[in-house]
This record gives C-alpha cells, structure tokens and sequence, in this order.
C-alpha cells in the first residue's frame, strides 16, 4: 500500500500532480514541494510573482458577543487595537508562554474574528482553542474545510490579482483585508498577507475541486505577463527563512517562549492577562531569556542545515540550527539558530558543525532579507 | 531519459562509466530529479582512495543533501573543479556532468553492478511507479 493513501489531500490534489509536481508528506498533507524547479520559483517570487496552494492552512472562527475576549484570552497580541478589516500576527501561547502555535488574527466585525492557523497543529489548535474559550460566550467553528486558500505573491502580485476581483486591491494596505468578487465569486475574502517577505495576497475560495481549479488557472493566466509560476512548499519555506519568518516546529514550539523567538512586538503585555502572560512577566523579571534566536551566514564553504549544532570558536556546544538553508535570491548560506545570548550579537563569530567538520558562520541581522520599498507610482513609469 | 548502456549502475543511483583501468564516475538522472536544483557538490581530491560502497563525497540541493557511493575501488585521478562553481551542471545533463575518474583497482568489480535496463526497474520499483 503506498503511504499517500493515509495522508490529506487539498481541492488541488489532482491539478498538483497534473503539473507534475514533486510530492512530499507535509505535517500529514500530501503537498507539493515544487514544480520546475525551487530555485526558479523562489526567484518569480522575489521579482515577479508566485501562486501557492495553502489551503492546508486551518481557519478557525469566533462568533458571539464574548468573542474579543476569548480571542484576548487565548492570543498574544492586542486585538483590541484591530480594526475591522484589519488583521495581525500573533500566537497561541501555553501558560509557560512558550507556543502553541502562531497564528494571523482577521477581524471581520465586532463579534466575529478569524484566526488562521498552521496545517500540522490543526486539531491541536482547535482542541486547544475550544477548551479555552468555553468560559466565554462565543461560539468557535472550524471553517479549515470550507476554503482553498490561494497565496498569490511577489510584487506583481497586486497587478495580477488586480485583473481577476473588483476589488480595489491598491486601497488594501498590509495585513489588511476586504471582501470581492473574484473570478466572479461574490464575497472572496481578500487578505494582503503571506509568508514570502514579499507583498502579496491570500485569498479564500470555496473549496469544491472545479472552483478551486477555475481560479488557480485564471490566476496562472492573470499572471501570464509577469512569468508567474507555481510555486510548492520549498520556495516557501526558503522564502521565508531569508525573511527570517518563524515556522512552528522549528523558530517556535512548545519548548520556545516568546522572547527567545524574539517575537516580543507581537506580544502585548500590557492588553492585560492572558495564557502565557504570567511566565512572560516572570521572564523579562528576572532579565530576559537565556537564549535567543541568531541569523547566522555561514562564511566557509558549507550548507547549514535544520538541527546541526553550533559550537563557540573553542569547540564548546551552544546551541542548534532550527532553519538552514541556502538562499536563492541572497545567494548565501544562512541558518537560524537558538544560542546565548551573549553570542547573539551581530558579528559574533560561531562554527556550525556540517556533516562532522566545523565551518565558520557569523551572527547577523535577521531579518535577512528586506523586500525594496515600494516606488510611487509617478517615480515607476 | 534514457539510460546509457555502456554505463553501470549503483543501487545509490551513481553512474560509472569503464575504459580497461580507467573510469568516470557521475550521479543518475534520476538522482537529480530526485534531488531538485543542486548548488553544492563535495568533490575528493586527486589521489584520494576511494572504496566501492563507501561516501567519496556529496551533492546538496537546496532542500537536501546527499552521500556520494564509490561504485568500485580506485584512486581519484581526476574531478570536475568546475562544479564548485557550476553545480547545475549536473541537473543540465547528469549523464555528461562527471563527478571525478578513478583508476579501478579491480575492473571486474563492475560485473556486479546494474546494467541500464536493470536500473531502470530498480527506479520503477522504488519510486512505486
């Protein structure tokens, strides 16, 4: 028996493999890990644009007037501070403040928010959530089944995406997000989010295999002018390690807290308790933690790869690569990597131990990668 | 892809291509498309012993990296200084793109390894297709 049969399947299963995609069991789900080729998709994404299939992606909704105070209860950052049609990064913490898992919070209305969570700790989140928010009057479904969720990024993606919705898409700033017709689907909720470093939108459409198909190629054709490609879970994921964005499982987990994530921005302590808040308080009490994590460029010859160790210059272990890669577009070799503090400095010289030898890599500034400022329009012509 | 079939083939999808004493040594097409955009390969040095079955070196994509199996025993007299900086040689033309020449020490070491077509349903077979 093939292993595939046990693993879930997105609405575009069958078109991935009719493109003839790699494969790879992702969190469970039978994903594509590229199409042509990951170096060129990476690069489309950077300079041009890019389509994901994301609809592994789990959806979780808040309903009812206690809502805003479940979702303050049970996430880390202010979501007082939303707007409705205004959503934010945050995270589902354990009372010992290390993860649950990240997550972006969507604010539909008063009495109704979206979080969107990870594939792989999807029922771990739901279960999680549900239990948390009993006390509260709100009413949480999982809506994950409901959509396909389409990422289409790089900074075309706005022109491409523009041709397809009536929506004025240049009105949506960052990390906010309206409803259109798109592909003459009434009600498509538009979201100017991703996990590229590069501008870009998700989309969210209903997931019955022919719409969700329809859309995809009219996006591939939208997107024609621009030399947009398909891109699988290996441009993403080098993708947003040049940008330095936290995946669960490696940057964070249940074992990570906050500050050592370096998260601190998305985590407001003072929006008043929260799961998780205590143990924070008790961090930065005592100083802040031991450990931080470290962008690191490897600087001799040598890949560094998730769960290699670091050591100090004198040989002695400090800590482990939670993301190493080479990056297509820096052309660098580049990791993330948990170690103390006092090596977290920028330009602290380590060694990261690549298949038994040492090869030198230096701290520095992560993010990584910086997608340009936008140009005025006047000034692009 | 064909297959060529003066060349032999190890389980661990590495080519050896035989003349008397000498031979080259590369990795598979299939090992490429496996493997996806190659930006590094760890290549012996000239003199180096190489042992039949054992890591002489390694190829890393951007998602993984992967051991290099000596198909037979030898001595490196030759590597492609040129995928230091041109790795992607290999994904162009993995049946042209060479890894290094060794001098066998036992040309009849090759007998027991794949032929083409042997390959070629060893590959069905582990890739379930």
């Amino acid at each position: 028996m093939s292993a595939s049969a046990t693993l879930r399947k997105t609405p575009l299963n069958d078109l991935h493999r009719r493109l003839g995609a790699k494969m790879v069991d992702f969190g469970g789900w039978d994903m594509p890990v590229e199409y042509l080729g990951l170096i060129a998709e990476h690069m489309a994404v950077r300079t041009g644009v890019g389509l994901f299939d994301v609809s592994h992606m789990g959806d979780i909704q808040f309903r009812g007037p206690g809502s805003l105070e479940a979702v303050q209860h049970i996430s880390m950052n202010d979501a007082a501070r939303l707007q409705a049609g205004q959503a934010q990064y945050s995270a589902m913490l354990y009372p010992g403040g290390t993860f649950v898992d990240d997550i972006i919070v969507h604010k539909f209305s008063d009495n109704d928010y979206l979080f969107v969570i990870n594939a792989g700790t999807r029922e771990k989140d739901y279960n999680w959530v549900r239990s948390q928010a009993r006390s509260f009057d709100c009413h949480v479904s999982d809506y994950s089944d409901y959509y396909t969720q389409l990422a289409i990024q790089g900074p075309r993606a706005q022109e491409t995406l523009q041709k397809l919705t009536t929506a004025d898409l240049s009105k949506i700033k960052v990390y906010w997000f309206t409803w259109g017709t798109v592909c003459g689907l009434p009600n498509t909720l538009i979201a100017r989010t991703g996990y590229t470093g590069e501008d870009g939108f998700e989309i969210y459409v209903p997931s019955d295999p022919a719409t969700s198909e329809r859309v995809w190629k009219e996006v591939i054709e939208a997107g024609r002018e621009f030399s947009i490609l398909p891109c699988g879970l290996g441009a993403r994921n080098t993708l947003r390690l040049e940008a330095a964005l936290s995946l669960y499982g490696h940057e964070i987990s249940e074992s990570i807290n906050v500050f050592e994530a370096g998260l601190d921005r998305f985590c407001r302590l003072d929006k008043g308790p929260f799961v998780g808040s205590e143990a924070l308080h008790k961090v930065r009490a005592v100083g802040g933690p031991e450990r931080k994590l470290a962008g690191l460029e490897v600087i001799e010859r040598g890949i560094a790869r998730d769960g290699y160790r670091v050591f100090d210059l004198s040989g002695n272990p400090i800590g482990a690569v939670t993301s190493g890669s080479p990056a297509p577009f820096l052309k660098k070799n580049i990791a993330l990597a948990y170690v103390p503090r006092a090596f977290a400095e920028s330009g602290t010289e380590v060694a990261v131990e690549i298949r038994g030898n040492p090869v030198k890599a230096k701290v520095v500034p992560i993010p990584f990668y910086r997608r340009p400022k936008k140009a005025s329009p006047a000034a692009s012509i | 892809m064909a297959y060529p079939t003066n060349f032999r083939y190890t389980r661990e999808h590495e080519w050896i291509e035989a003349n008397g004493k000498f031979a080259t040594v590369g990795i598979t097409e299939h090992a490429q498309e496996s493997l996806g955009d190659i930006v590094f390969v760890e290549l012996p040095r000239v003199g180096d012993k190489v042992e039949k079955g054992k890591v002489f070196g390694s190829v890393e994509s951007v998602k993984a990296v992967s051991d290099l199996y000596a198909p037979a025993t030898g001595t490196v007299t030759e590597v492609d200084e040129e995928l230091t900086t041109a790795p992607e040689k290999i994904n162009a033309d993995a049946h042209a793109a060479w890894i290094m020449k060794i001098e066998l020490s036992d040309p009849s070491e090759l007998d027991s390894l794949l032929a083409a077509d042997a390959y070629e349903s060893y590959i069905k077979e582990e890739t379930g297709h």
